[in-house]
């Protein structure tokens, strides 16, 4: 499908529907960026920051319009499907995604199990710690105590684990 | 390639009253690469290259010859008949047996671990253990996943941990599961309770087949769900410490009940179960497994004296796969196929009552 503005792929599509009719918008990356959307970027550290940032103001229109840059997947396609299509998802589609581990994992938020040689690059971690750290905020804020002593165990845990 | 049986699929382990096999299995990605269902066949052939390289290496050169060194065997390859003797034995699952997409198995010279290539994920390192030694089964997976990492790069990220395709892996990606045998629950009608239990710790209970199946024999599989939150060994020491020993101990009491309660019932069915099979000359897969279960419940509480290795061998024998590899009239038509599984049946019967 092509993009609304210019003779480009499309990569973003949302449907709005009001009072009984739909709207629909087509757009490629350079538009949808001009429009505002949030597409995911290159660098895996911007996607994860980035991720974090949309937990709070991504509604259901994000639902809709969460595309995968890297192999193309939608969040519906993942839906349908129920299986991902690459490691990049996983930040394309926070914080929406985050919700669907969180609830299969019995509102687990992160990894706390053995890590490979290499992968604990200081800066990711502080990264990580940090998006712990909001989402714990979030949660107290929210009065979602159970939720909240979960990512403090998880905070602890990487802490014990040294990452 | 010949695929004889191997003592290691009968084998006893310990709790085999109750616990016929325990399983590990770990799944890993390729960092780089799109998740399989969403690789062209290129990027597919691609991750057979860079994984036949790390189980090349990981054998190479003071392994070879050990038990545990990894035969590569590419899967379009593989006869149909030899695929779903494969299935059978649990070392690969269905649809990697079923499709015709590239993808291979790593197969260990005893048949307890074998890697997938191109499943679900990119890796599904898998190994089994004789009875409730989920142990062994978690270190020789561990022992395979990190000498294969030491020469491919696993998807990890830093949050999620090991990234899968299936969002509900993700974390540690293992999945610990034990083929257990509940004769004395399911006569007790505690079954569903149990069930029910184990689902609000987050375990899957399954049937015989595996996802989706029924329970023929009284044959259940469980395993953990939760794979992200808690340390892989502190998810094998809930599994083996807390999980399995409580249901064993269920089992066990229930056993004893039906026994103490309702005696003749029990024996009742157990000697007709072995009655037909030592008579029947024709039987299906579901009857023969159903019967062997039954067998093996009397074997259990002592009213029989036949191996459990016996009813092992003869649990996987009477699947289609491994009945033509017996005798290849099995191939030829259901009749046959039931007539042969008949025969088997009772010889193995007649050779147990005389060692």
């Amino acid at each position: 499908m092509k993009c609304d503005l210019c003779n480009k792929q499309a990569v973003v599509h949302e449907v709005t529907i009001k009072q009984g009719t739909s709207k629909e918008v087509h757009l490629c990356a350079e538009h949808a960026a001009e429009v505002g959307f949030q597409l995911p970027t290159e660098t895996p550290m911007a996607k994860i920051l980035g991720a974090v940032a949309a937990t709070v103001e991504a509604g259901p229109s994000r639902e809709r319009t969460a595309r995968c840059a890297a192999c193309g997947l939608t969040f519906a396609g993942f839906r349908k499907a129920g299986a991902l299509g690459c490691p990049a998802c996983y930040d394309a589609f926070m914080p929406m995604l985050g919700e669907v581990i969180e609830r299969s994992q019995a509102g687990a938020t992160a990894h706390t199990g053995v890590r490979p040689r290499g992968s604990d690059d200081a800066q990711r971690q502080q990264a990580i710690r940090g998006a712990l750290m909001r989402d714990l905020e979030a949660a107290i804020t929210a009065e979602q105590y159970e939720r909240a002593a979960t990512i403090r165990d998880q905070l602890t845990a990487l802490d014990r684990s040294g990452g | 390639m010949s695929l004889p049986f191997t003592a290691a699929m009968a084998q006893v382990g310990p709790d085999a009253d109750v616990v016929i096999t325990s399983r590990v299995r770990i799944a890993r990605n390729l960092s780089g690469f799109p998740f399989t269902n969403r690789a062209s066949a290129a990027v597919r052939q691609e991750v057979l290259r860079v994984a036949r390289m790390a189980v090349d290496r990981a054998n190479a050169p003071e392994t070879v010859g050990d038990p545990g060194a990894l035969q590569w065997m590419d899967m379009l390859r593989v006869p149909v008949r030899d695929r779903l003797l494969l299935a059978e034995r649990h070392l690969v699952s269905r649809a990697f047996a079923d499709g015709d997409a590239p993808r291979a198995l790593a197969l260990s010279r005893d048949e307890r671990s074998s890697v997938m290539v191109n499943e679900e994920d990119h890796l599904r390192i898998q190994s089994l253990a004789p009875g409730s030694a989920v142990a062994d089964a978690f270190a020789t997976a561990f022992e395979i996943e990190s000498a294969l990492g030491a020469h491919a790069t696993y998807s990890f990220h830093p949050r999620w941990g090991f990234l899968t395709a299936c969002p509900t892996n993700v974390g540690c990606g293992i999945r610990l599961s034990a083929m257990l045998h509940l004769p004395g629950l399911k006569s007790t009608g505690e079954i569903e309770r149990v069930k029910r239990a184990a689902e609000e710790l987050h375990l899957a209970v399954r049937g015989y087949y595996g996802e989706g199946s029924d329970s023929i024999g009284d044959f259940y599989q469980v395993s953990n769900q939760l794979t992200l939150g808690a340390s892989e060994e502190r998810l094998k020491a809930e599994f083996m410490g807390t999980i399995l020993p409580r249901i064993i101990g269920y089992e066990r009491e229930a056993r004893a009940v039906a026994l103490a309660k309702t005696r003749s019932a029990v024996e009742d069915r157990v000697f007709r179960a072995r009655a037909i099979l030592e008579g029947a000359r024709l039987l299906s897969a579901d009857e023969a497994t159903k019967l062997l279960g039954r067998v093996r419940f009397g074997v259990a509480c002592e009213l029989l004296r036949i191996p459990l290795s016996t009813l092992h061998r003869l649990l996987l024998q009477v699947q289609p796969a491994h009945l033509s590899m017996i005798d290849p009239r099995a191939a030829e038509g259901d009749e046959a196929e039931r007539e042969v599984r008949a025969t088997t049946v009772r010889d193995g019967l007649a050779q147990a009552s005389v060692t």
